[in-house]
């Protein structure tokens, strides 16, 4: 069975499942839009901040602020495409269908990741553009050195977490488990782990802390972090890759 | 062609499936039939590459399913009706499973003809009913026209109309020389369908056989014969008489006797010798149903027990009977008669023992097609000691029949 017949099958399965829309378009309308607002919030403070903040101001990175939330619609989205199988049942009839488990999972993950990529680079070059265009005098161009690789890297950081969370779901098979972990600590644990001093140095390694370098133009002042941009983003896909590993291994010893 | 050597699976320290070898061949339908709980469906999951065998293996067509070469054009299976995301058209679910094996699309629109869901094909099928999940699931099995079918449990939920079709379904897949492997629980369903029987019972093989040997081995024939109403001395006469030819007595609800042991003209010889009239001597011969159940009787892990409604039952109104136990519920051995070359043993019925609700002694109930209403009865029978057997104790309380002595 070659892979390219998986990979069509997977297609059919993602577009016909209303889920797909749904998360996608969540993530694309909720990092646009906090990133508008918050863009047009910081312009309007621009003129109260000290000179130290003033110097940091890093516009483009800015206009992303929305990716906090809209990476959580991506992780349902990564989430929900591996778990259905598990939660409906389906995974049986797919299985049956194509014994090679790693052609299986490979296929899902290549499908589920190809769109989250193209939403996500569509979403990351929207939102710089809208927000650029609230934070008006003190906006970056897309010429400006380093802002190009940051928008892309947008892009590639929600693809990367939805792959993330797909590893993540095919380990615990459950949906509700994979929330239920995934999104707290996106959410919470994630961010009070890097902003706590005492914490702050595992919590830079942690895959959202490292990747969402990559949007950071301006590095701030008194930035100690060991790694770079691709750097960063290259601890991202250490754990991307630790997750679907974990989840490719669970799949083949594991009864369905 | 599907065959198991020495397949065995545990989960923990729970035995699902141990020891278990057979063969399905190709062009009969070969009937799986076990208790719940007695390993179908892990066989089945097993068969398809699902579940891991903890020892053993199983292998179509020589291969193991892992490494069957394009396995959707060479096996179709229905495991679970309700195994599809609900959210997606039927359609596009065929359509999925489909490009898998690069088979066109025309053929997702044969298959949803054939099963009969050409109406419903973009309707999602979270609306579906049980057996409108079944058809959709044949349609997935049938959509590689496939060599070797596995269905577990494809009747359920289905109509009179939708089940008949399913038969017929079956057989010509079988005539056409296909392996077609089939679970169910419904015994007469298999009677109808089913050539060959794979029976097990707690994980272990229990018969392969085919249907006829197996009710012939299970399951011995018996003579109804009936006495008139009027003259209950006269039956304890011809009881008294049979019994000591040879045959084995069991009274009915109704008032008649079934016999076993004695063929019918010898009955009809004695019966005119001890100066009895017979209102009724027939021959029947056991059903599917009874030749498994007296099979599997031993082998059932999930058994009802008769409901006592401790603290909800009301006082009965004066002279109001109290209601008789359901044939079979809770009583095991209420069923068939033995087969006679285990000889001596006949009936494993308990009789006369004390009913669950403290009124008269409840005589060992016939199956429920020969007593269309156990409730009727007016005269509780008097228990027929000479066909008591000595090495079938009868349990004495409703809560031991729970738990026949071989059941854990």
């Amino acid at each position: 069975m070659a892979a390219t017949q998986v990979v069509r099958s997977e297609w059919t399965k993602i577009r016909s499942v209303a889920s797909t829309v749904w998360t996608l378009s969540l993530a694309v309308v909720v990092t646009i839009a906090l990133g508008m607002l918050i863009s047009g919030l910081s312009a309007h403070e621009f003129d109260n901040m000290s000179e130290r903040d003033r110097l940091s101001f890093d516009p483009t990175f800015i206009s992303f602020a929305g990716m906090s939330l809209g990476q959580l619609a991506l992780i349902v989205f990564g989430v929900l495409v591996v778990s259905n199988e598990y939660s409906t049942g389906m995974i049986r009839t797919s299985l049956a269908a194509v014994p090679k488990r790693g052609t299986f999972l490979a296929s899902k993950v290549a499908v589920a990741t190809g769109l989250a990529l193209v939403v996500g680079v569509a979403t990351s070059f929207v939102t710089f553009f809208l927000g650029q265009a609230m934070l008006g005098d003190h906006r970056a161009e897309i010429g400006d050195p380093g802002v190009l690789r940051a928008v892309l890297g947008g892009g590639l950081y929600m693809a990367l977490i939805a792959m993330f969370s797909m590893g993540v779901a095919a380990m615990l098979r459950s949906p509700m488990l994979s929330l239920g972990i995934l999104m707290p600590f996106f959410f919470l644990v994630s961010n009070i782990l890097g902003n706590v001093s005492a914490t702050e140095k595992i919590g830079r390694y942690l895959p959202d802390q490292a990747g969402s370098r990559i949007m950071q133009v301006v590095t701030p002042i008194d930035d100690d972090k060991p790694y770079g941009p691709w750097g960063g983003l290259g601890i991202m896909v250490l754990w991307v890759v630790a997750a679907l590993l974990g989840g490719y291994l669970t799949l083949k010893k594991r009864d369905a | 062609m599907i065959e198991a050597v020495g397949l065995t699976k545990r989960y923990g320290d729970k035995t699902a499936v141990y020891n278990l070898s057979f063969q399905v061949r190709p062009g009969s339908v070969t009937g799986f039939l076990g208790p719940n709980g007695s390993g179908k469906s892990t066989t089945m999951r097993m068969i398809l590459g699902l579940d891991n065998p903890t020892a053993g293996h199983v292998t179509i067509g020589g291969y193991p399913y892992r490494k069957l070469p394009n396995a959707p054009r060479q096996v179709g299976a229905l495991l679970d009706a309700k195994a599809v995301h609900g959210g997606r058209a039927a359609r596009n679910h065929l359509v999925s499973l489909a490009q898998l094996s690069g088979i066109p699309a025309r053929r997702v629109d044969e298959v949803l003809g054939v099963v009969g869901l050409q109406d419903v094909a973009g309707k999602r099928s979270k609306g579906f009913s049980l057996g409108m999940g079944q058809r959709l699931g044949i349609a997935a099995a049938l959509l590689g026209d496939p060599q070797v079918l596995l269905f577990d449990e494809p009747v359920n939920g289905l109509d009179p109309e939708g089940i008949l079709w399913v038969r017929n379904l079956m057989k010509s897949l079988a005539a056409e020389g296909r392996t077609v492997f089939v679970s169910s629980h419904l015994m007469s369903e298999m009677a109808l369908t089913a050539d060959h029987l794979i029976v097990i019972g707690r994980g272990q093989l229990l018969a392969d056989m085919s249907v006829k040997d197996f009710i012939a081995a299970n399951s011995a024939g018996f003579a109804r014969v009936r006495t008139p109403d009027t003259e209950p001395q006269l039956r304890e006469k011809l009881a008294g008489a049979l019994t000591e030819a040879g045959g084995h007595v069991l009274p009915e609800q109704d008032g008649a006797l079934r016999v076993t042991g004695l063929p019918l003209p010898r009955i009809s010889d004695i019966a005119h010798d001890t100066d009895v009239r017979l209102w009724e001597l027939s021959p029947h011969q056991a059903s599917l149903e009874e030749a498994y159940m007296r099979m599997t009787q031993g082998a059932v892990d999930y058994r009802s027990t008769t409901d006592q409604k401790a603290g909800l039952q009301q006082q009965l109104p004066p002279g109001a009977q109290p209601p008789m136990p359901v044939p079979g519920q809770g009583q095991p051995g209420w069923y068939a008669p033995p087969p006679p070359q285990q000889g001596g043993q006949p009936f494993a019925a308990p009789q006369g023992q004390p009913g669950p609700y403290g009124g008269p002694g409840a005589p060992a109930a016939a199956p429920a097609a020969d007593a269309p209403n156990p409730y009727a009865q007016q005269t509780p029978q008097a228990p027929q000691a000479p066909a008591q057997p000595p090495a079938a104790p009868a349990p004495s309380a409703p809560a031991a029949l729970t738990k026949p002595e071989d059941a854990r």
